[in-house]
């Protein structure tokens, strides 16, 4: 049969996108070859390893089991290519990631990036139960998890303020103290 | 691993979506989370020459709680439903289903109702609307019927859905005063489809002993197994012992396959297993009004 063609638009990462594609187009695929993000990987194509994990509206989803006609649908997508602040700062994610050793062929840290991201935003002070049960649903075949899992925890004292590190904050936020009771026991 | 080519469409109104969906014939499927449609397409299992997409029709969103239970909109996702408090207070055993269903991030996608229309014999929400006697709400050009939970799913992966047909909603009863439940199961990977599981409603008399006692088996038959052991455990306390018969009348029931994930024999033995506990748990979780006026052996 013929291609079914659509034109869609896209806001990814802060910038819109608009592009012409089959309706069969993956989101994953759309986010790869129409608009030349890379930096989301695939791995199986049916869901099972995470690796193309991205944020649809803040929330972490499967782009290899979306069309990018529905994604359209969305106001906003972030990839692992927007997770970083403009000026490069890396994300508290990406930093404990790098420090914790938490990858080695870096074919699966996208999906990582993006889920641990989103998790530590609705739970900013995981225990380390918590931290493995929230990557569960992804894989990686290199680490055995363990630096993965540390780096969770990190990225979370990271986020908090602790060791030292500056927690990156919007500019309202800039030389308010740091509020008391935010570490873990 | 890419679909085959289809048309789409993403309607926004329901009867536009039900015409084109009867248009398509055979040809047509409903799109909803896509966390099962799509792998299948990515797979070349499935290749509809329609696609209608549900995700913008509108009145399918919603989640409503009231006396006789909850309905849930076909557009509600897993993680929706799991989130809302109103209805977990009205049907524990929704939340204690959805739990188990897959991760978090396919829960993000994937709607409630797009599960118990897709009928896998493994899926967990199929048998809380089984086991509770819910129902489905179906919508094709001819209007709305209701179709009963045990007409619904009628083979693995095969419903009562004709073609050009949508399931707008799906409704959970609340279980009857007095009932606990529990959903308990056995898989190789956090996340997985079960090898078995067990959902159990368990309901106590004001002297604490079992007035009805139900159990939905998944895994283990074409379609999601009610078994009801009310014979078996009528007038009896939940002790682990006194479960042991009825779980064991339970898995005789359960008719499993060898596939590349676990025996027959293994899963038969998950089923009496899964069972006795799901029972003893729901018998645990009934309200403790019921608890407190108890006054036989202990549980
Ligand atoms: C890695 C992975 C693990 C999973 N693990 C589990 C698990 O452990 N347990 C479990 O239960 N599920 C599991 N799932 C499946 C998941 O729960 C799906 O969300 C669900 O099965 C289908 O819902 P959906 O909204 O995504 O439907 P879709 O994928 O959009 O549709 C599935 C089928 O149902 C039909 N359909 C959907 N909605 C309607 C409707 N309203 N009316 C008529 N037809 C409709 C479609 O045409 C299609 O045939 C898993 C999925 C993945 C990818
Ligand atoms: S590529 Fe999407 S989950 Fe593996
Ligand atoms: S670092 Fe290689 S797969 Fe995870």
């Amino acid at each position: 049969m013929t291609e079914d063609v659509h034109d869609i638009r896209l806001r990814v990462n802060g910038i819109q996108h608009t592009a012409r594609v089959p309706a069969r187009r993956l989101l994953s695929d759309c986010l790869r070859h129409d608009l030349g993000l890379t930096g989301t990987h695939v791995g199986c194509e049916h869901g099972v390893c995470g690796a193309c994990t991205v944020l649809v509206d803040g929330r972490p989803v499967r782009s290899c089991l979306m069309l990018a006609v529905s994604a359209a649908q969305h106001a906003d997508i972030t990839t692992v290519e927007g997770l970083a602040a403009a000026d490069g700062t890396p994300h508290p994610v990406q930093q404990a990631f790098a420090e914790c050793h938490a990858l080695q062929c870096g074919f699966c840290t996208p999906g990582f990036l993006t889920l641990v991201a989103a998790y530590l935003r609705d739970n900013p002070d995981p225990g380390e139960d918590d931290a493995r049960e929230a990557v569960t649903g992804n894989l990686c075949r290199c680490t055995g998890y363990q630096n993965i899992v540390a780096a969770v925890l990190r990225a979370a004292e990271i986020t908090r303020g602790q060791d030292g590190v500056p927690r990156a904050r919007p500019p309202a936020e800039e030389g308010r103290v740091p509020e008391a009771g935010g570490g873990r026991p | 691993m890419k679909p085959p080519p289809f048309a789409y469409h993403a309607p926004t109104d329901l009867d536009e979506a039900v015409g084109l969906l009867a248009e398509a014939g055979d040809e047509g499927k409903v799109l909803a989370g896509g966390q099962s449609l799509i792998p299948l397409l990515n797979m070349r299992l499935a290749a509809p020459r329609v696609l209608v997409d549900i995700n913008a029709v509108a009145g399918l969103e919603d989640i409503r709680v009231d006396a006789a239970g909850v309905r849930v909109g076909a557009r509600v996702r897993h993680a929706e439903l799991e989130a809302d408090t109103a209805a977990a207070e009205a049907v524990p055993l929704l939340g204690q289903g959805l739990r188990l269903v897959a991760h978090p991030v396919i829960r993000n996608r994937g709607t409630t109702v797009g599960s118990i229309a897709h009928a896998d014999p493994s899926a967990e929400m199929p048998a809380v609307l089984a086991l509770l006697e819910g129902a489905v709400e179906v919508r094709g050009r001819a209007g709305t019927r209701t179709v009963p939970a045990a007409e619904f799913v009628t083979g693995p992966m095969e419903t009562a859905l004709a073609p050009g047909e949508i399931a707008v909603a799906a409704r959970f009863p609340r279980p009857r005063p007095g009932t606990g439940t529990a959903f308990v199961e056995t898989a190789r990977r956090n996340g997985d489809y079960a090898l078995c599981g067990a959902a159990a409603a368990v309901t106590l008399g004001a002297d604490g002993r079992i007035t009805a006692a139900r159990c939905c088996l998944i895994s283990v038959a074409p379609v999601p197994l009610v078994v009801d052991l009310t014979d078996h455990l009528a007038g009896r306390t939940a002790r682990l012992g006194d479960l042991d018969g009825a779980a064991a009348a339970a898995a005789e029931q359960a008719d499993p396959e060898d596939d590349i994930h676990a025996g027959a024999d293994y899963r038969r033995h998950l089923a009496r297993v899964l069972t006795a506990r799901a029972l003893a748990r729901a018998a645990a979780a009934a309200p403790a009004a019921v608890a407190d006026t108890y006054t036989g052996a202990s549980r």
